[in-house]
Parts: C-alpha cells; structure tokens; sequence
C-alpha cells in the first residue's frame, strides 16, 4: 500500500510540475496583494511594519484559497477520483496524500518567497523567523480544511467564491494565533505558545478533516 | 431503546409529528413571550448603573443564547443524518439553519443598540461580539451551500458536514477570540449557583428565553414541514394530504 501511495504522490507531484504557468497564478497574485497595501496605506516604515503580520497572513489565505480548488477540481471532472474510490485504497489516505502534494507544489513557493515581503514590509528579523515558523505550522493546516470545503463544493458548477465563503471563518483561530506570534516576536517577547496552538490545531485537524473531506467527497460523488 | 425513534425517519410520520407539536410549541411561546416581555419591559426594576436601557436584555440575551442553541440542535441533527442517514434529520439542518441566522442577526443588532448608549459605539472588536459575528458567517456557509446545490438531498448532506465541521471549530473561534481581545460583561446567567442579576430581573429573562426558545422550536418545525412537502411533492402521502388522487402522477 505504501508504494501505491508514494505512487499517487508521485503522479501529483508530476502533474502539478506540467503544468506550471496554473502555479504561478496564485504565487503572483500574493505578491501583488503584498504590494498593494504600502500603495493603500502609504509608505510608512512603522506603519508597514504594524500592519505587517496581519497583511501577510490575510494575503496568504486569500491566494490559497484561489488556488485550493485544483486539489480535486480536475481528477473529479475526469472521475479519477471515483476510480480510487473503487481501488479500495481508504480515500481519507489517498486525500491526505493530495494535501500533502498540493501543500508542496502550491503552498511551499508562497513560504520560498516570504523573505522578499519581509523586507517589503520592514519585518524585523525576529519578526520574519516568527512569521516563516507560524507559515510552516499554519500552511499545512490552511490546506486540510481547504480540502474539506474543496471536496464540499465539488459537486457545484462555480464553487470558488462560496469556497472563502465556507472556509475564511474557519481560518479565524489560526489568523489571530499566527499573527499574535508575529507580534509578540516584534516584542522581543516568546512566542512558543502561539505556535504550540497553532500546532495543536494542525494536530487535530490532521486526525479529523481527512475523514471529513473523504466523506465529502463521496457525497459530492453522490 | 431508540425503537420508538426509528418510525420518524420515515419522513410521513415525521411530517406528523411536527403537526402535532407545531400548535404546542406556539401556544407556550406567546405563554411565555407576552407576559415575559411585558413584565421585562415596563415593570422590571431599572438597573442602577444602566437606567432603562438595560431592558433590551431581554431580547439580546436570549437571541444570543439560541443562537448558539440553535447551531448545536443543527449540528446534532446533521450528526444523526451522517451516522444513520436519516433523511428527515438531513431535512432539518437545512430547515434550522436560516432560524438560527436570524436569532444571531438579532442578537448583534440588539447588542449594537445596546452597546451605543453604554459603550458609545455601535461596534467594538470585542470577543464576543466577533465570535458572534463568525457564528453568522457559519449559518450563512451553511446556507450557501445548501441553496447552491440542484439537487437538494445531496446539499442538505453537503451542508450537514460543514455544520458538523463548524461545531469542532465554533469552541476553537470562540476561545482564540476570547484570548484575542475582551472587553464585553461576563455572562450574567449562566452562573447557576448565584446569578449576577436580581430576581426581579431574572424570571421575566427566563420567561424571554423559553418564549422565544418556542419560538425557534416552532418556526424550525414548521419550515421542516415545508421542507418535506417541497422536496417528496411526487410521494403519495404528499398527495394524499394535498388532498388529490394519488393515482394523478
């Protein structure tokens, strides 16, 4: 079962990297929100630096959420997502599998290029080392609820603003506990806590959402 | 244990049901809604910090806490629809959902007019407040969800999972907000052992909470009903009851 496993890993790892122009999208669109706040709220070094954390969080749910629907989108449309879920393989696995895929191919560029708001955004270094260890918790857990709302609104013809519209309340905890981490490191004051949360959350939702999206995704397969 | 249960899965005898309790559940609500909201609003005593203006308690505290109530009953139903796919439990979280949407809408309008003359400001980021706010942002996704799918039994399971995937996190919100920033007054009756309020106050807010806890009741039981009739309109009981010929379609 492991090969078969590391083999759908594989076959999303490959898929994800022809086609890379869709990749880039949600990538460019970050950087682009980025660079709109110093424009909107003017180019104040200690105002960027305030409203930092909270800018950077707030843009990397949005472009994840613009590209989350490609975690299902097209295996269901071909029905290879109904054939694993003849293959007898547990789909909550095969789900965890394509989080994991997507996480890589989507959400880890978003971290590579981090350092670069960074200084767009006059993060102290402190700051940036809290902000790249809350993006490294938080992200993984941004992707398992957004493959349960995914799964949910598969069925649905245009499902992509009703899927920020199911999801942006959920991500509330991590916004406050991942920015207040931010903010305590712009205080020179620890910040394990906040982490430990954040981690704690991606804990409990790595034990719950993949069987909530599986189930998801057999009634959206109806 | 559960035998006597199994029979309202059958959406037929559920629709029965629900007419018998229907004109119960109005009859206490306006038992309970009239005198408790007479007897809150003109002859409570004022508070003597607040004056009158404490007396949209009565209105706020218990939308607030069926609002809550509300999503819990959605979240149990949409749990017994997932286990043992009961159709009819599937039909009330689609019916309970708006119910509940509305009683938070009424209690952060409530709060908003409360919190101008105390706090003097409509709208504050208190904790609260924003869970409340994002236990509407919940019901209205459930909603959505519900109201975009053709086929109406898949929403309703679609939506009966995001309300189950609401309720893990609804604690979750609710604590992170809390630790985020807080500024409300604590709760005034959930302390059991000795209330924060006089007596005087007390029972006409009770009579407030169960009137409108009747309220909820009856309007989830009767847009239930509306529920099955619209989704089994092709089913011969419907017909029955419409009182055509069964033979007809």
């Amino acid at each position: 079962m492991t090969a078969k496993l590391t083999g759908l890993l594989r076959r999303d790892l490959a898929l994800a990297y022809r086609q890379k122009a869709e990749l880039m999208q949600p990538l460019i669109f970050f950087l682009i929100v980025i660079s709109l706040f110093p424009l909107g709220v003017g180019p104040g070094p200690q105002t960027l630096q305030k409203i930092g954390p909270g800018v950077i969080w707030v843009a990397v749910l949005l472009s994840s959420l613009l590209g989350m629907e490609r975690l299902f989108r097209d295996d269901f449309n071909d029905g290879w997502l109904e054939q694993m879920m003849l293959s007898g393989l547990p789909l909550s696995l095969v789900v965890l599998i394509k989080v994991a895929a997507h996480w890589l191919t989507c959400i880890l560029p978003l971290l590579l290029v981090s350092p670069l708001l960074a200084l767009f955004l006059n993060l102290t270094p402190p700051m940036y080392q809290a902000l790249l260890l809350s993006l490294l918790l938080g992200t993984p857990l941004l992707s398992l609820v957004g493959a349960t709302g995914v799964a949910l609104t598969l069925g649905l013809q245009r499902g992509g603003v009703l899927l920020s519209l199911l999801l942006l309340p959920l991500l509330v905890p991590l916004l406050i506990f991942a920015t207040s981490a931010v903010d305590a490191a712009a205080l020179q004051l620890s910040y394990n806590g906040q982490l430990a949360i954040i981690g704690a959350l991606f804990l409990l939702a790595l034990a719950l959402t993949p069987l909530a999206t599986a189930h998801a995704l057999r009634v959206s397969q109806n | 244990m559960w035998k006597w249960l199994h029979p309202y899965a059958k959406t037929e005898q559920a629709y029965r049901l629900c007419s018998t309790l229907l004109p119960w559940f109005a009859v206490a609500s306006l038992l309970c809604l009239i005198p408790g909201l007479i007897w809150g609003l003109a002859y409570a005593p004022a508070d003597y910090q607040q004056g009158d203006s404490f007396r949209i308690i009565y209105l706020h505290v218990p939308s607030a806490i069926l609002s809550m109530g509300a999503y819990s009953a959605m979240a149990v139903a949409a749990f017994i629809g997932l286990v043992w796919q009961i159709r009819s439990a599937d039909m009330a979280v689609a019916a309970i959902a708006p119910v509940g949407a509305v009683m938070t809408f009424i209690a952060l309008f409530t709060g908003a007019a409360w919190g101008k003359p105390m706090w003097g400001t409509w709208w504050v980021w208190d904790a609260r407040l924003t869970s409340e706010l994002i236990l509407l942002f919940l019901y209205l996704g459930v909603i959505a969800l519900y109201q975009s799918f053709e086929d109406k039994q898949q929403g309703s399971k679609a939506a009966g999972i995001m309300a189950l995937v609401g309720v893990v996190n609804l604690p979750i919100i609710h604590y992170s907000v809390e630790w985020w920033n807080t500024l409300h007054q604590g709760a005034t009756i959930t302390k059991f052992g000795k209330p924060s309020i006089a007596p005087d106050m007390l029972w006409p807010l009770l009579l407030c909470l169960a009137g409108l806890a009747f309220v909820v009741g009856a309007l989830s039981l009767y847009r239930l009903q509306t529920e099955m009739l619209r989704r089994e309109l092709h089913r011969p009981w419907v017909q029955k009851l419409a009182g055509g010929n069964s033979d007809a379609v």
